[in-house]
């Protein structure tokens, strides 16, 4: 009897996801307290709960500063890495001549270019936006790149045969829809890079706020590591709430066409 | 006579890495107004070869096609036509997927729903319109795709065995419904298959050919009267005589 209600209750929605989590967080409270007792090599997890009530002044200007580099470094990489996917995509011409300069460019790492972020850009908030989109363009383009190159022919063929024989109109009105679901992916991946890049790119002091800078500017000298545990936890958070936001206006109002063909 | 559609003199070569493959000979045949061809003939005697040159989307070597006294070039919607795969595009609703030509025939849109929706009911899809490709059977698929070829009213229906990836069960549905279809129109139909049965028990004439290079060995016109019943003498009669001329065509490419 009680084993099957314990079962019932395991079952329900959530239930396991919130129990695994609570264990970790539990551990790690051990082994701080009562292993490492040292807060700056392990801060354990209430301390870090308190820390944020006293970054609240903080926070907001710092999460809108990064959201902003965020925003120029991804904004601009989709609309060049779209653009340039959808010229190699549907032109062979293009990819030629294209091709081996991005397989040539996309191995550098992001923040390499931090140099050259400051030399052509300045300490400014777009040079920070400039190493985000050096890692979001090559995911979304090489992404809408594939979408382009696998539209099917039967699609063409079909469009053609309804009076559909302009280029422009193909690529608007077939290649474009059909590639939507792997810009989707490339935007998504896009995403992911780009914040990683974002907290490096705000290690330079394009500002005096975002959440990289604070992070590796003023809590790690200053050897404040609740805080530091704090602020990962927030870039973490606020991918995941980014992701999903992202998620459900693209998979449930865009894609709907898709459902049911991807295995979920 | 006077001719819906004449293909004079076609040759269709495709280079390929061993040289030249000749899909298409020197090929003839006429399609009278309203007439229900059917063309049948082994896997790979260049029938879709043929019907994506009608259709416009490949160009004959040499000949001519030509469709109510002018000579084809390039795809219009004055030739509808029906793959044998999907080619419903799945990011459009079935209403969208029919509207596609009207759209680019710059028809407003209240104009072109209504259109739309009357050939949606045409082939029984009615209360369908709202959904997506993914959201329907295979025999559905291909009424959408019957609904949008002829939604745009093209002179010809090109169909290239639209029926070849359906259950047999439903394919006989889809015969059965798309003859209706086709006396309601009056619309001219060339049909390509590879199934004695279908050409049997929907052409008017059925034309047989030969494989690589395509050429035309038979023509003959089917004399049983509509409604038609499958399992009648004379249709047995009739798929004997073409079975006959299918194998020996098979075995001169034995020899």
């Amino acid at each position: 009897m009680l084993k099957n209600r314990v079962l019932q209750f395991l079952n329900r929605r959530g239930v396991v996801e919130v129990i695994s989590l609570c264990v970790a967080i539990l551990i790690w409270e051990m082994v701080a307290v009562f292993v490492i007792k040292d807060k700056g090599i392990l801060p354990s997890p209430h301390v870090v709960f308190l820390t944020y009530f006293e970054l609240l002044d903080l926070m907001p200007m710092d999460i809108c500063t990064s959201l902003l580099h965020f925003a120029i470094g991804l904004g601009a990489g989709a609309v060049v890495g779209i653009t340039v996917g959808m010229l190699m995509g549907w032109f062979k011409a293009a990819n030629r001549a294209l091709d081996s300069i991005i397989e040539v460019l996309r191995p550098i790492p992001p923040l390499a270019w931090i140099p050259f972020a400051i030399i052509w850009i300045g300490l400014t908030h777009s040079a920070a936006g400039f190493i985000v989109f050096i890692g979001a363009v090559f995911p979304i383009l090489i992404n809408t790149y594939t979408g382009f190159r696998e539209v099917d022919k039967t699609y063409i063929d079909a469009a053609k045969v309804l009076g559909c024989e302009k280029e422009s109109k193909l690529i608007r009105l077939v290649a474009i829809p059909f590639s939507l679901p792997y810009i989707a992916t490339g935007i998504r991946v896009g995403m992911g890079v780009g914040w990683m890049c974002l907290v490096a790119a705000e290690y330079f002091g394009v500002s005096r706020y975002g959440l990289g800078y604070r992070l590796l500017c003023i809590f790690f000298p200053l050897q404040m590591m609740d805080k530091v545990v704090a602020y990962m936890i927030l870039l973490g958070l606020i991918a995941l709430v980014l992701d999903r936001v992202f998620r459900y206006f693209v998979e449930e109002r865009l894609l709907k066409w898709k459902k049911g063909m991807v295995t979920q | 006579m006077n001719h819906k559609l004449e293909i004079r003199d076609v040759t269709k070569t495709f280079k390929t890495e061993e040289g030249e493959l000749m899909a298409l000979d020197r090929f003839n045949v006429g399609v009278k107004p309203s007439e229900f061809l059917c063309i049948i003939g082994p896997s790979g005697c260049g029938k879709s070869t043929l019907l994506r040159l009608i259709a416009g989307l490949d160009e004959p070597s040499s000949g001519a096609i030509i469709l109510d006294g002018k000579e084809l070039k390039g795809p219009s919607p004055d030739r509808g036509m029906v793959f044998q795969e999907y080619s419903l595009f799945p990011w459009r609703t079935v209403l969208k997927n029919v509207t596609f030509g009207l759209e680019l025939q710059k028809m407003e849109k209240q104009e072109r729903y209504r259109i739309a929706k009357e050939y949606i009911e045409l082939v029984g899809l009615k209360g369908f319109e709202n959904m997506y490709p993914y959201e329907l059977s295979g025999g559905m698929k291909q009424r959408v795709a019957i609904a949008r070829a002829i939604a745009p009213e093209p002179s010809i229906l090109l169909m290239d065995e639209p029926f070849g990836s359906v259950d047999a069960q439903t394919r006989n549905v889809l015969q059965e419904e798309l003859l209706e279809i086709w006396q309601r129109t009056k619309k001219t139909i060339l049909f390509v298959t590879h199934s004695v049965d279908e050409a049997v028990y929907l052409a008017d004439r059925v034309a047989v050919m030969t494989a690589r290079p395509g050429n035309l060995i038979k023509c003959a016109s089917i004399d049983i009267p509509r409604p038609r019943k499958r399992t009648s003498v004379e249709a047995n009669e009739f798929r004997e005589k073409l079975l006959m001329w299918l194998s020996l065509e098979r075995s001169k490419v034995q020899d």
